[in-house]
């Protein structure tokens, strides 16, 4: 198991060429929730291998049940990197995304999300759904921590299957909580601009 | 050693030849021995010598109050740490027996690695990604292939009744076949915007660092007339290559901080000047007459080979930079942690090793 994640982790590394850069920010054990902006099917799984081995083990991304459920190869690295599937289609009241996230991860675990819901051909990113701001009404304690991504939509682009091996890199920036009665809209906007900010630095 | 590894590959091949029924068949050249003592020797001074430069590069960082630039020393020592590598690896590639597998294989690396920077910066769509998957997975892969087989004629089995000729095949793959095949595929992807700078665009990134880069291991095929590459192998040409290139790029770099005053394209590059170009290419001609021991060339030939060197590397550093000022960046490895990236330093030897290859192939075989 640790050695296919490592190889897997390696793979998702060398064809990204990602280049890691942590700003203001470290790696570390807590509990965290990051979230990145979207444009490839990759980048559940570059986000997660550029965490180091340590935090990696305890971070799952959240993931399209709708794609990752499909054919055998998908289902096996989708288990490999312990990713949290959701079903975008049938969202139910007491079954909420939410809800199951926070369940899963207890006390221990870390979220990889894409506030933005799916994925972005443009160059803009686009408003962040509100996913995040009940996340973490529900448990402040979490930091959330911004991630931007660049160059992987030309890694593998929508529609597309086979990957063109260009070099992309990925930015950790410094966390953000919600604040006090700070109102949704507010903090989204917030959100979503810790993630832009990055691109520039 | 040499004939276990050509008597191997010839019973793989014969192998291949009766499990397929239209098999490629390479005729291999003559063995010719790689890596001579001279050259050894010659590599090994090289080794000691950039050694000795880094060690003087720490020891300059170190010093509490110095007047020379700490950017400066800083850049150079990374430089000199650089060349060590690719020096230390060319060796061992060519120290592990006579085959040429190895050498090829590290350029192809090179290659593979500044196509992939070229690329990055270029903004391509959406509608390209297909042409992009082919000349990375596709022609830059065949075109070492035709390097490693190397000037033999390829016969296409038993059916069809004539015979390839690598080196030509070597020489019009990609500016013919290549060339015409990458519009197409991205007409076909449907998209018209932009479309002849598209196209352009991974035109030169093709031809400049897989195109014009494969003609430096290919100079192990050239068959040298000279009875003086008996004695030295066909490796040293490639060593002398490099090392002339290289000095012309240090030599040029060293003129224009001493004495540089007019700056030919200031838009381009501000640190390139018409002393440090006249001063590198004349330094580069000492070099190269200095080297010309282990080479085909007499003094004089190896003086003039230098200078074209010095001329086309200095030609590859200012287009290359001519790119990058276009995209707005200081290095091709910017994305890659802010430092200089694999292009940055190969595109002197990019732009000479073509017109190198064919200058010795005319006059010296």
């Amino acid at each position: 198991m640790r050695m296919t994640t490592t190889v897997l982790a390696l793979i998702a590394k060398g064809l990204s060429g990602a280049s890691v850069r942590w700003i203001d920010c470290q790696p570390e054990m807590c509990q965290r929730v990051y979230f990145a902006n979207h444009t490839s099917h990759l980048d559940a799984l570059i986000v997660w291998s550029s965490l180091p081995e340590n935090v990696r083990n305890l971070t799952r991304p959240v993931a399209a049940k709708d794609y990752w459920e499909k054919g055998r190869i998908r289902q096996y690295v989708a288990k490999q990197f312990n990713a949290l599937l959701i079903d975008r289609k049938e969202i139910k009241v007491h079954q909420s995304p939410v809800d199951l996230m926070i369940r899963e991860i207890g006390k221990t675990h870390s979220l990889i999300v894409f506030p933005e819901g799916s994925r972005n051909p443009d160059e803009e990113m686009r408003d962040f759904k509100s996913g995040l701001y009940y996340l973490s009404k529900k448990r402040p304690d979490l930091e959330l921590v911004p991630v931007y991504m660049e160059n992987l939509n030309r890694v593998l682009p929508r529609g597309e299957f086979l990957p063109v091996p260009l070099l992309s890199s990925v930015k950790f920036g410094p966390p953000i909580w919600l604040d006090h009665k700070e109102p949704k809209v507010e903090f989204l906007k917030r959100a979503r601009e810790s993630v832009r900010r990055l691109k520039h630095l | 050693m040499d004939l276990l590894t050509q008597s191997s590959v010839h019973r793989a091949t014969s192998m291949l030849a009766q499990v397929l029924p239209m098999p490629m068949l390479p005729k291999l050249p003559k063995p010719v021995a790689l890596l001579q003592l001279p050259t050894m020797i010659l590599l090994g001074v090289v080794l000691v010598l950039l050694g000795i430069a880094w060690f003087g590069c720490q020891y300059l960082r170190r010093l509490p109050e110095s007047r020379i630039n700490p950017a400066v020393v800083q850049s150079f020592s990374s430089r000199v740490s650089g060349w060590w590598m690719m020096y230390a690896v060319m060796g061992l590639c060519l120290l592990t027996g006579s085959s040429r597998l190895l050498v090829v294989l590290f350029f192809f690396v090179i290659s593979f690695w500044a196509l992939r920077e070229f690329i990055t910066l270029t903004p391509t769509r959406l509608g390209d990604h297909r042409a992009l998957f082919w000349i990375f997975f596709i022609f830059a892969p065949f075109q070492y292939f035709l390097v490693y087989i190397g000037q033999g004629p390829i016969t296409l089995g038993k059916f069809i009744p004539f015979e390839l000729d690598a080196h030509r095949l070597f020489t019009n793959f990609i500016p013919v076949y290549a060339f015409l095949f990458i519009p197409t595929r991205i007409a076909l992807a449907g998209d018209h915007k932009r479309f002849l700078e598209r196209t352009a665009k991974i035109q030169s990134g093709l031809l400049v660092c897989v195109y014009a880069l494969s003609h430096a291991p290919a100079l192990l095929d050239l068959n040298l007339t000279n009875e003086k590459i008996g004695k030295v192998g066909s490796a040293g040409i490639l060593v002398f290559f490099i090392l002339v290139v290289q000095a012309g790029d240090v030599f040029q770099f060293v003129w224009n901080h001493l004495l540089g005053k007019r700056v030919i394209a200031k838009a381009i590059n501000a640190n390139k000047t018409w002393e440090g170009l006249i001063g590198g290419v004349i330094s580069a001609a000492l070099v190269g007459m200095g080297l010309s021991w282990f080479t085909p060339f007499s003094l004089v030939q190896a003086a003039g080979m230098s200078v074209i060197l010095a001329l086309m590397g200095f030609a590859g550093s200012m287009t290359m930079s001519a790119v990058k000022r276009d995209r707005g960046v200081q290095d091709y490895g910017t994305l890659v942690e802010g430092h200089s990236g694999v292009l940055d330093r190969f595109d002197s030897i990019c732009f000479a090793a073509p017109i190198f290859y064919h200058a010795t192939r005319f006059f010296f075989t």
